[in-house]
């Protein structure tokens, strides 16, 4: 973007050690998530997206702002994101294009049509795509982070875990497991306040996420999760202790899942006036809108700006993969193995 | 030329393969100074050190997770389970996590995960298990069950070598059992997918592995000098992929087949190769494809109960004479 001179005469300082591209850089990625997932919303609808849709409305704010904290580039940090954490993605370099594809199950997706919406990698850009298994990233992310320790490498991982994913055998294995290996591993814990349908008080005993951590032996803290600026600070603090070799850290957003577990989930175990007050008074993107306005960061017109090119930058992204083919059938057979190179096609098959 | 035991055979393997190649790693339950429950790893830890030698919480799933992790980042993990019972602790993290990994992600996991094996030792429904029939099923993942000591070596080493995530099967049986004059200085690898031919003969086929092979070997031995039967015995020491090429000539040759494991019956690997014979030689046999197998129940740990659901040499050599007589 052109780059304006900074105002200073009635702007309060900068926040959080940004500087002003960089606090427009996590407003394009908040907005690039939230006009994505609607895009998708409405390809959906059209019976362009082959299975189901999960949006992280509400949720985009603590994505963005955590992985903004990593070092980004070939080789360095590596998320591993949830169903909710496009915007991570986003911010470690995956492209729109792919995300749609993903979707649209084409033959030039990153998974070749083998799997589903955000679950795909790149390690060198810095994601490890989930599977389905909650919890099951957090022991893989405990050996990736492990390697970086023995190898020496200044590098620094971070996964993500729903409130429901606490309850599961693998989260507390895996992060039992990085706590005694001291693994340079920062664990975003969302609380969103619904797994499926299920509510807190049915899920775990605790109030806090980050109680469940310091049984562990890990220093865990909690944050307003839809505050953008909160949420970057306390992870770019605690990489910086993970880098630093101080182990394991845990970090408790407290957010909410405005929109259904996905887009078939009409939310009908959802009181009304909930929804509407976090629409209303508690939107991540609006609070963020709200403070580079307020204490003159920037200007309206940058804004505006950035939503018209994000707009345009998915119109194109669209256009250029939603009418590309499936995968041909028998390309699903290569590849299980590097050894033998394709699975046996069945004989009925050459009948 | 120097005699060695299966386990001294697999400890030596692991221990060339991390002199050799400083990616591969160790990790698991008690396996650092301790030396593990059945002491593969002695001398490990002062070898290697503490980085390459991992002592971990009693966490199948984190460790087979975590080994995943470093894998995908180009190290060479070898997980142990401290008894073989336990991988099931860690299905998911195989079958639905190390397992798909390539396929769905064009992720390489070379990863191993070894653990003893197998009954005859007393060890009750949880120290005695064979798991194999649980993964067998799972495509991506590989599965090696040694009964020599030669291919305990070669196997474990082949495994370590291999691009593609390897359950290792040893069994506790054969550990001290089983010893063999192996060559100093000479690179043992065997072949993974290579079934090996252990005794030749013309009547009829023993399709085995692990401990059975050697109760195979002895009824084969029983049934030549009592009743002039020629049992061949056919060692297949890779189970996932099964070596289908060298199952067939077999059936060719002796046109009845008896397949012998100490696993369960109901859904093991048996019925598999049953299944493949009738695709692939139907026209060959010359009688029905017969099993002999563990019953259908949970391990149990008295001698005479143990003893009554494993199959026996005895179990072979009554089974092999109504397969010759058929």
């Amino acid at each position: 973007m052109t780059s304006r001179p900074v105002p200073t005469t009635h702007s309060r300082p900068l926040p959080a050690g940004l500087t002003r591209e960089q606090l427009l850089e996590i407003y394009r990625y908040l907005r690039l998530t939230r006009t994505l997932e609607e895009r998708l919303t409405a390809l959906y609808r059209q019976s362009k997206v082959i299975g189901g849709l999960f949006r992280s409305l509400g949720q985009e704010g603590e994505s963005v702002a955590s992985a903004y904290a990593l070092e980004r580039g070939p080789h360095r940090d590596i998320l591993s994101p949830l169903i909710r954490n496009l915007g991570s993605m986003l911010v470690m370099g995956a492209q729109p294009l792919e995300i749609l594809r993903q979707y649209m199950a084409k033959a030039g997706s990153p998974t070749r049509g083998r799997e589903l919406n955000v679950h795909f990698n790149d390690l060198e850009r810095g994601f490890l795509g989930q599977i389905s298994h909650l919890g099951d990233m957090i022991p893989v992310m405990a050996g990736i982070t492990l390697t970086f320790k023995l190898r020496g490498e200044s590098r620094v991982g971070l996964v993500y875990i729903g409130d429901g994913g606490t309850s599961t055998g693998t989260f507390h294995e895996g992060l039992n497991f990085a706590a005694v290996q001291r693994c340079p591993l920062v664990v975003i814990a969302e609380y969103n306040r619904w797994a499926y349908s299920t509510p807190p008080e049915k899920q775990f005993a605790v109030k806090d996420l980050a109680e469940k951590a310091k049984g562990y032996g890990i220093s865990a803290g909690t944050v307003d999760g839809n505050d953008v600026l909160a949420v970057y600070e306390a992870t770019k603090a605690a990489v910086a202790r993970a880098r630093g070799g101080g182990g394991v850290q845990f970090i408790e957003v407290k957010t909410y899942r405005r929109k259904g577990h996905a887009e078939h989930d009409d939310q009908h175990y959802v009181p009304q006036e909930e929804l509407d007050w976090w629409a209303k008074q508690n939107d991540p993107v609006d609070r963020y809108v709200k403070q580079l306005l307020q204490h003159e960061w920037t200007e309206e017109r940058d804004l505006t700006e950035i939503d018209e090119r994000v707009r345009v930058e998915i119109d194109q992204a669209t256009d250029a993969c939603v009418n590309e083919p499936l995968p041909q059938p028998e390309t699903t057979l290569p590849g299980v193995y590097a050894s033998p190179p394709a699975a046996e096609r069945l004989w009925f098959r050459s009948l | 030329m120097t005699e060695v035991t299966y386990l001294e055979a697999l400890r030596q393997g692991l221990w060339e393969e991390m002199e050799r190649d400083d990616r591969v790693f160790i990790l698991g339950e008690d396996i650092g100074l301790y030396g593990g429950a059945f002491k593969v790893t002695e001398g490990f830890t002062k070898r290697f050190g503490e980085q390459r030698v991992i002592d971990t919480p009693i966490s199948e799933a984190a460790i087979v997770g975590a080994a995943a992790g470093a894998a995908h980042m180009g190290l060479r993990p070898v997980a142990e389970m401290q008894f073989i019972d336990f991988i099931s602790c860690a299905y998911d993290m195989l079958t639905n996590y190390v397992a798909t990994a390539r396929y769905r992600a064009g992720l390489a996991t070379p990863l191993v995960v070894r653990g003893p094996c197998g009954g005859y030792v007393r060890g009750g429904p949880f120290h005695s298990q064979n798991p194999e029939a649980a993964f067998f099923h799972t495509p991506g993942l590989k599965i090696v069950y040694p009964a020599t000591a030669r291919d305990a070596k070669g196997l474990i080493k082949a495994a370590i070598r291999d691009d593609d995530p390897v359950l290792y099967l040893e069994h506790k049986w054969l550990y001290r059992r089983v010893k063999e004059q192996l060559p100093e200085g000479e690179e043992i690898v065997t072949p993974i997918g290579e079934a090996r031919l252990a005794r030749e003969g013309k009547d009829l086929s023993i399709v085995t592995y692990g401990a059975t092979l050697w109760k195979s070997l002895e009824a084969a031995e029983q049934l030549e000098q009592e009743d002039g039967v020629a049992a061949e015995v056919l060692d297949l020491r890779t189970l996932l992929p099964l070596d289908d090429a060298a199952i067939v000539r077999s059936v060719k040759k002796t046109n009845k087949v008896l397949i012998v494991h100490e696993d369960t019956r109901t859904g093991g690997v048996a019925g598999e190769i049953t299944a493949r014979i009738n695709e692939q030689a139907f026209e060959w046999l010359d009688g029905p494809i017969m099993r002999v197998t563990a019953h259908d129940v949970p391990l149990p740990y008295a001698p005479t109960l143990e003893d009554f659901v494993l199959p026996q040499t005895e179990d072979i050599v009554k089974a092999a004479r109504w397969l010759a007589a058929y």
